[in-house]
């Protein structure tokens, strides 16, 4: 009952938020409903129900996770619209809060649909809803964005749900694409249409993620998109990807076929790697560069799941920590644009000096994303890495190494430069209202929380999530 | 004589092949509506057993892709002033072989994929063929609206693959496909419209600003 | 019966020129006008023959026999096709390609008559016939491998006649969409609209009626009467593949193939008055969908 409120609920709302005619409480009534949603992922790690995955709907440790994951930046995300709105002088929002409500709602189906079905609809709705927010500017280059984006995704999503067909072919017994009995009865799973399910399902939901070479229309939309949605889509929405690609992954483990899964997914993961940080190099645009950021986490986590073992743990727990930093640093870039109108880092300088909170937030960010202690990040990768060892993979976690260090420095490279120096002349201190640090703030902490105590019931909710993904804690 | 779902599933690969060959964008979204009214049919020749399961899905197929999809595609050409598609990135003939090849090779390669029995022998070719010649479609051509109608046919050739297994993967699936299948054309209609205001043209070989 | 292929190559030779007359009447009649009449390519057959001839003194002995050697490559691919149903007076096994290589030679023929004359007028419009032979030619054959898979022969009295009838029903699909193909392919031979336009005479528009600009008298008595046999001999196939499942006596088939000629003359007449002459490099598009048709029903049978 409470799952299909959660489900349910968002778009109700985002219906009446499309009908109604006053335009006051709309940006209220979002940060309600987020609020309400935040309230109800709380009660579910309350209950402590991880059972097995039975029928359509039902909470297990993974799906858990990415709800985490997706209600809390939806928090921040409302929380933060309260003034984006007002700042980017939007008459009324209908479309931005409506959409965004739709995206939640849509999200919450995927994180906690057992069926691949029904992942599947929740993803197709994602995309649509998101689709409009991304148009938010209506001018050449965010109409050029919302195509490339549209196009790619619609292909990606076309072909998963051809891989779900071919996985309900696989399927002998049991109840068809319920993710319950397909782990059940993973021995009589048609082996040659099962690879195939995997192929098919690999390359559309990676394409939702944002895997090289599938991420071509990643920079142009997250570039484009106002910074709230690009930090949603970098938050939750891979999140959500991440979720299909795992629920294939954990069919596949049942099935004894990981070691058929392992060489696309590294190949993919290392893909990302090696693009995003080339790409990143000689960035200018902050956003575009933090949308790269996000092909390399995508990558990092593709890896980890081919790992297997201890890297499933690490998956699950960079999952979280990479939604949360993601959700954090989006919305501080988000506060540069505020700032000098422009995502260009060349426009932009001193932010440390003009928006104090904006620029801590930016140093965190880029520490965090680039995985250095104390952040929570830096244990997941240090987890990942780790059972690269340990499986005697030792050449990728070099290669992974080596990428992560030119990661770095590109980003560093933009994001201090943005941050220090000496602002212009005539630009002075700018206010930093709650709504637009509180979000971003909570976020940070949090990832930094993450990285020095992971409470118990975490851990065991992750180990979980491993058990399932074929793997175990480290 | 033939079972009638074996025809229907012939005029659809001609179908595409009248998508491949046409220039005229309206000859093409009429094309895409026809394949909707065949695909509406072919679920009722396959089960004959007409149950509501498989009665809803026939009028919802006909519907959306028979009548509402068309209909908005004709909306928004007559909205853009086009009626040509320029010549492709491989060539029409050129297409018209490929198409043709991506037939024969689904014909070759679906009994090797030992899928469960289908109703008809070919239900797997035809909708494998349709799938690559959708994506065929999408990735060579150059106005917006001929990518849409590529989409579509890629879409279309994945619900014949769903259907060799409508008895398995229940009614609200198919549904939810259907739906999100409109919803998406609809919305890249919405942006071929104001692509055509933006550039004045459909042609998307022109969204280049944005590069790295 | 076996007089009854005689009488049919007879009946089919003496009819062919109606059926331009036929098509260009029905045509006339869906655009709202009178139109000739339809025995008028007779008219102008004897007209023509009874005139006397001038030769270019730029040509050579080519431009004589290009006329001659089509007119005998035709009566001879005549001989090929049953046209009773049962039996051609010519058969051997392979004729099928002996049917297309002899119209080719005589195409072949005409076009070395055309550039004999040395003007760069019939240049234009060999080269154009020759391009859109080119893309005919391979569906022709898909066509005629489309019969051979269904009947297992190798001879066109086999393709088209009895064994086709037996198998009919099993292989309709496939047979129906190798019709249509030959349809199509019949329209490029016989230089009819969708692909060429027998009536326009600007120059930089004609296609086989600029090729043949420079005869006069017989020869173009010959030509004409090569090209209305032509259109009766593809017009034969299409009709016979339709025809073939009715399992009749060869007198029956005969009179149903004539029947079936005036059908096909009238389905010509209705695709020209319906359809524009298509752009120069669009014919190859219509022909190589007219080849991915017939592969496709090559497809169907093979699998």
């Amino acid at each position: 009952m409470l799952l299909l409120t959660l489900i349910l609920l968002p778009a109700a709302t985002g219906a009446v938020a499309w009908l109604s005619p006053s335009a006051r409480w709309r940006p209220r009534l979002l940060l309600g409903i987020a609020a309400i949603h935040v309230a109800g992922t709380a009660s579910l790690w309350w209950t402590q129900d991880r059972s097995a995955p039975e029928g359509w709907l039902g909470v297990d440790a993974l799906g858990l996770v990415v709800l985490t994951v997706v209600s809390l930046v939806f928090l921040a995300v409302s929380l933060y619209s309260l003034r984006f709105l007002e700042h980017a002088k939007v008459q009324g929002a209908r479309v931005f809060i409506s959409c965004l409500l739709a995206f939640l709602s849509a999200a919450t189906l995927v994180a906690l649909a057992h069926h691949f079905a029904l992942v599947w609809i929740g993803m197709e709705a994602t995309t649509l809803a998101l689709a409009p927010l991304v148009f938010f500017r209506r001018d050449r280059r965010s109409l050029e964005a919302v195509w490339k984006y549209l196009v790619l995704s619609s292909v990606g999503i076309a072909l998963a749900l051809f891989g779900t067909f071919f996985l309900a072919a696989a399927q002998v017994e049991g109840r068809p694409l319920i993710l319950g009995d397909l782990v059940r009865n993973a021995a009589s799973l048609r082996p040659g249409l099962l690879r195939a399910a995997f192929v098919f399902l690999l390359v559309g939901y990676g394409t939702k993620m944002g895997l090289a070479p599938l991420h071509s229309w990643k920079p142009d939309t997250y570039g484009e998109a106002p910074s709230p949605v690009a930090a949603l889509m970098a938050g939750a929405l891979t999140s959500c990807a991440f979720l299909g690609l795992a629920r294939t992954v954990e069919v596949m483990a049942a099935a004894h076929q990981a070691a058929f899964i392992r060489p696309p997914l590294f190949a993919l993961g290392i893909a990302s790697l090696v693009l995003s940080a080339g790409f990143m190099i000689g960035q200018t645009d902050l956003k575009r560069l933090l949308a790269y950021s996000s092909v390399e986490h995508m990558g990092i986590l593709a890896i980890a799941l081919g790992i297997g073992g201890a890297g499933a743990y690490g998956a699950a727990l960079h999952l979280l920590n990479n939604g949360l930093i993601k959700g954090s640093i989006f919305l501080a870039v988000g506060n540069v644009v505020l700032l000098s109108g422009t995502s260009e880092a060349s426009a932009t300088r001193g932010v440390l000096r003009r928006a104090p909170l904006t620029g801590i937030l930016l140093i965190a960010g880029l520490f965090a994303v680039t995985g250095s202690p104390p952040f929570g990040l830096f244990v997941s990768e240090f987890t990942i890495l780790g059972a690269a060892f340990h499986a005697g993979l030792t050449w990728l976690a070099i290669v992974m190494l080596l990428l992560l260090a030119i990661v770095f420095v590109g980003m560093a490279r933009l994001i201090l430069g943005v941050v220090y120096g000496t602002p212009e002349a005539g630009a002075g201190p700018v206010a930093e209202p709650f709504p637009l640090v509180a979000g971003p703030l909570v976020l940070g902490g949090l990832v930094l929380i993450l990285g020095l105590y992971i409470p118990p019931v975490l851990q065991d909710t992750l180990a979980r999530a491993a058990g399932a993904l074929g793997g175990g804690t480290p | 004589m033939q079972p009638s779902h074996d025809v229907l599933l012939l005029l659809v690969v001609l179908t595409n092949f009248w998508v491949l060959g046409t220039t005229r964008l309206s000859s093409m979204i009429r094309a895409a509506a026809m394949q909707g009214l065949l695909l509406a049919a072919l679920p009722i020749a396959l089960y004959p057993h007409a149950s509501l399961h498989i009665v809803g899905l026939a009028i919802g197929t006909l519907l959306v892709k028979a009548i509402v999809l068309p209909h908005f595609l004709t909306r928004a050409i007559r909205e853009a002033a086009v009626r040509r598609e320029i010549e492709p990135l491989i060539g029409f003939t050129a297409s018209l072989i490929l198409g043709a090849a991506a037939v024969a090779l689904a014909f070759a390669i679906a009994p090797r994929l030992e899928l469960p029995g289908t109703p008809s022998g070919m239900l797997i070719p035809v909708a494998l063929s349709t799938v690559i010649i959708g994506l065929l479609v999408l990735t060579t051509r150059n106005k917006a609206l001929t990518q849409v109608v590529g989409y579509l046919i890629l879409e279309n050739g994945i619900y014949v693959f769903g259907l060799s297994q409508a008895e398995r993967v229940p009614f609200l699936v198919e549904v939810g496909v259907l739906l999100d299948v409109f919803a998406g054309v609809f919305i890249m209609g919405i942006v071929v419209f104001h692509i055509n205001r933006e550039f004045d043209s459909l042609d998307s070989a022109r969204l280049t600003e944005l590069r790295d | 019966m076996t007089f009854t292929p005689v009488l049919g190559l007879l009946a089919v030779l003496l009819l062919a020129p109606a059926l331009p007359g036929i098509a260009n009447r029905v045509k006339s009649a869906l655009t709202g006008r009178r139109g000739a009449p339809m025995l008028q390519l007779y008219a102008d057959l004897g007209k023509s023959w009874r005139k006397g001839v001038v030769y270019s003194p730029t040509t050579t002995i080519l431009f004589r026999l290009g006329p001659v050697v089509l007119v005998c490559t035709a009566l001879l691919a005549a001989g090929l096709v049953p046209l009773d149903g049962t039996t051609s007076p010519i058969r051997f096994t392979g004729d099928l390609v002996a049917f297309a290589g002899l119209l080719a030679l005589g195409r072949f023929m005409l076009v070395l008559a055309a550039l004999d004359t040395g003007s760069s007028f019939e240049g234009m419009g060999a080269s154009r016939e020759v391009t859109f032979a080119v893309f005919a030619e391979p569906a022709l054959f898909l066509c005629f491998t489309v019969f051979v898979v269904a009947t297992g022969d190798l001879r066109l009295q086999d393709m088209l006649g009895q064994p086709l009838a037996h198998t009919w029903l099993a292989t309709a699909p496939s047979l129906l969409l190798g019709a249509a193909s030959l349809f199509i392919v019949s329209l490029a031979e016989t230089n009819r609209v969708p692909i060429d336009d027998p009536l326009t005479h600007l120059e930089l528009t004609m296609v086989h009626e600029v090729m043949v600009l420079d005869h006069s008298g017989p020869d173009l008595a010959l030509i004409l009467y090569a090209s209305a046999l032509k259109m009766a001999l593809f017009g034969s196939l299409v009709v016979r593949v339709f025809v073939a499942g009715a399992m009749v006596s060869a007198p029956m088939a005969l009179g149903l193939l004539l029947i079936g000629l005036v059908v096909y003359a009238m389905a010509v007449g209705v695709v020209e008055s319906v359809m524009a002459r298509l752009r120069m490099n669009h014919v190859p598009q219509l022909l190589v969908a007219a080849s991915a048709t017939a592969g496709f029903g090559l497809i169907l049978l093979l699998r």
